[in-house]
């Protein structure tokens, strides 16, 4: 599991899943999610199986969220910013044809 | 000579679809078998193509290659389950018949025509493919665009994943007892005995007989055991969109969702050599005409992009050929590598076993370019 070396430095908060998290400034969502121990992102379009962060660096697509609502966002190339809403994704996401 | 020669009954030169595949079907044979694959610098044909098992509209001109290719079709189903089996990696192949959409009333009389030349292709057992008008393509794909007039259907058709496929193909290898040699690149092929030594940067291999399976690299390798491998290279570009959930019911020839549940579109036909950079032009081309099909894709980001090559001959038709100077070589080229990965493990595989090409692929050997 990851830890914080230093973890007072936190100063930022956002929401996943409506729990509030603290993050510090420069943390990726996914990173933030990660110190706090949270590491099912979302449940496979196909399988249902929960994925989480991988590469953390933005080749897998494996630690997508909806952040703000907006669906498919890779947590581990999202800044965290006060107050960003950020949701587990659910199996895939609907296109209206 | 070189002390770390190992010698195996049959060598096959290049591990991507078609090197694997018959690899894969010649271990099944009681045969000892080597693969020899160059890394990952190559051009690997069977890492960036689209996955298609597509048999509409193939071998219009070749009724051999029209036959060939509903052949693999047909042995796809027990192909797939069989490396699933064995393997614990299932290629995720689906059959749910394949669509090609007409935007054009020339189309439309192009396809159809297509049909009509093609319904006798395999005898009793027909064609296959179908016109369906745009009120029976709404039945089968809600969501198309204004512009798609009508369709070709056809229930033979599927799709699996590529690199799926490869990855069951080698660890079938590996369970079959073959032997399987990364960053073997093949620097000079030569007789040794009545068989054939293949030499590589950190060693040298000897089999009784060889199969040149590179892809390009063949065009290199052939003339080395007299075998003229008249390829040459078309690249193709393929997007990726996110991952959604099941929008698309069948695979269609610019657009197929995965089993992940991507999106994928392709089909550019580019000639610049062995290039595979994607460039924005073609890019932009390829999502707009898909778009057009099906206009629900502008909702949807891309997430990554590719080229590839592909190995084609001047008529498009796979080149299969038998040295006549150094009995017991062969070289195996050919686009459609996916679709074909049944036959090549099964009846291809089977006829390089014993010895001898059957009448129906002799249609393959490049002399048909002879008097061209
Ligand atoms: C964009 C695109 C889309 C496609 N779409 C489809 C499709 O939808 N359906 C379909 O059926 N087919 C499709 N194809 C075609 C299919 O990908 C090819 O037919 C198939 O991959 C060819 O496999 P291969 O093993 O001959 O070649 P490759 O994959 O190129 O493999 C050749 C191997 O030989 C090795 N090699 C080369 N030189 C040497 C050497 N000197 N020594 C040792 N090893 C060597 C390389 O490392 C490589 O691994 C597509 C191709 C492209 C490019
Ligand atoms: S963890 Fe791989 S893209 Fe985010």
């Amino acid at each position: 599991m990851p830890k914080r070396i230093d973890p007072d430095t936190e100063t930022v908060t956002f929401t996943f899943e409506g729990q509030i998290i603290r993050a510090r400034p420069g943390d990726t969502v996914a990173s933030a999610l990660a110190a706090s121990g949270i590491r099912h992102l979302r449940d496979s379009a196909v399988s249902g199986e929960p994925r989480g962060i991988f590469c953390m660096m933005g080749a897998c697509f494996d630690c997508l969220v909806e952040v703000n609502g907006q669906p498919n966002r890779q947590a581990c190339m999202t800044p965290v910013s006060q107050d960003l809403a950020v949701n587990r994704q659910n199996g895939g996401v609907e296109v209206k044809v | 000579m070189n002390n770390n020669s190992i010698t195996s009954d049959v060598l096959v030169v290049g591990g991507g679809l078609v090197g694997a595949a018959i690899a894969w079907g010649l271990l099944d044979r009681g045969l000892t078998v080597t693969v020899l694959d160059e890394g990952d610098i190559a051009l690997r044909a069977s890492r960036g193509n689209f996955g298609l098992v597509w048999v509409q509209s193939k071998g219009d001109k070749m009724h051999e290659y029209a036959r060939w290719t509903r052949r693999s079709a047909d042995l796809w189903p027990d192909f797939a389950e069989h490396l699933a089996e064995e393997t614990g990696i299932s290629p995720s192949y689906e059959k749910p018949g394949g669509l090609h959409f007409i935007l054009s009333e020339e189309e439309d009389r192009r396809v159809h025509a297509q049909h009509q030349r093609m319904h006798n292709v395999n005898g009793e057992r027909g064609y296959g493919a179908e016109m369906l008008d745009r009120r029976q393509l709404d039945e089968l794909v809600p969501g198309l665009g204004p512009e798609v007039i009508s369709g070709s259907y056809c229930k033979h058709d599927g799709h699996a994943n590529p690199l799926l496929l490869l990855r069951a193909l080698h660890r079938g290898l590996g369970l079959r007892g073959g032997r399987y040699i990364p960053d073997g690149r093949v620097e000079t092929l030569e007789r040794d005995g009545d068989g054939f030594r293949a030499t590589t940067s950190h060693g040298s291999y000897l089999g009784g007989r060889i199969v040149l399976a590179a892809g390009h690299g063949n065009k290199v390798l052939g003339p080395m055991l007299g075998l003229d491998v008249p390829i040459h290279p078309e690249k193709g570009e393929i997007l990726v969109t996110e991952r959604v959930a099941p929008l698309l019911p069948m695979p269609t020839h610019v657009l197929r969702q995965t089993n992940e549940g991507t999106i994928m579109i392709g089909d550019s036909h580019e000639n610049t050599g062995y290039s595979t950079d994607s460039v924005t032009p073609v890019m932009s081309g390829i999502a707009q005409y898909a778009i057009r099909c099906f206009p629900a894709l502008r909702n949807l980001r891309v997430v990554r992009s590719w080229g590839a090559v592909r190995i084609l001959s001047a008529d498009g038709f796979p080149v299969y050929q038998q040295s006549t100077d150094f009995s017991g070589a062969y070289t195996i080229n050919c686009h459609s590598g996916v679709t074909l990965a049944a036959a090549h493990a099964g009846p291809l595989a089977r006829m390089i076993a014993e010895g001898e090409f059957e009448p129906e692929i002799t249609a393959f050997s490049p002399r048909r370019f002879d008097h061209a």
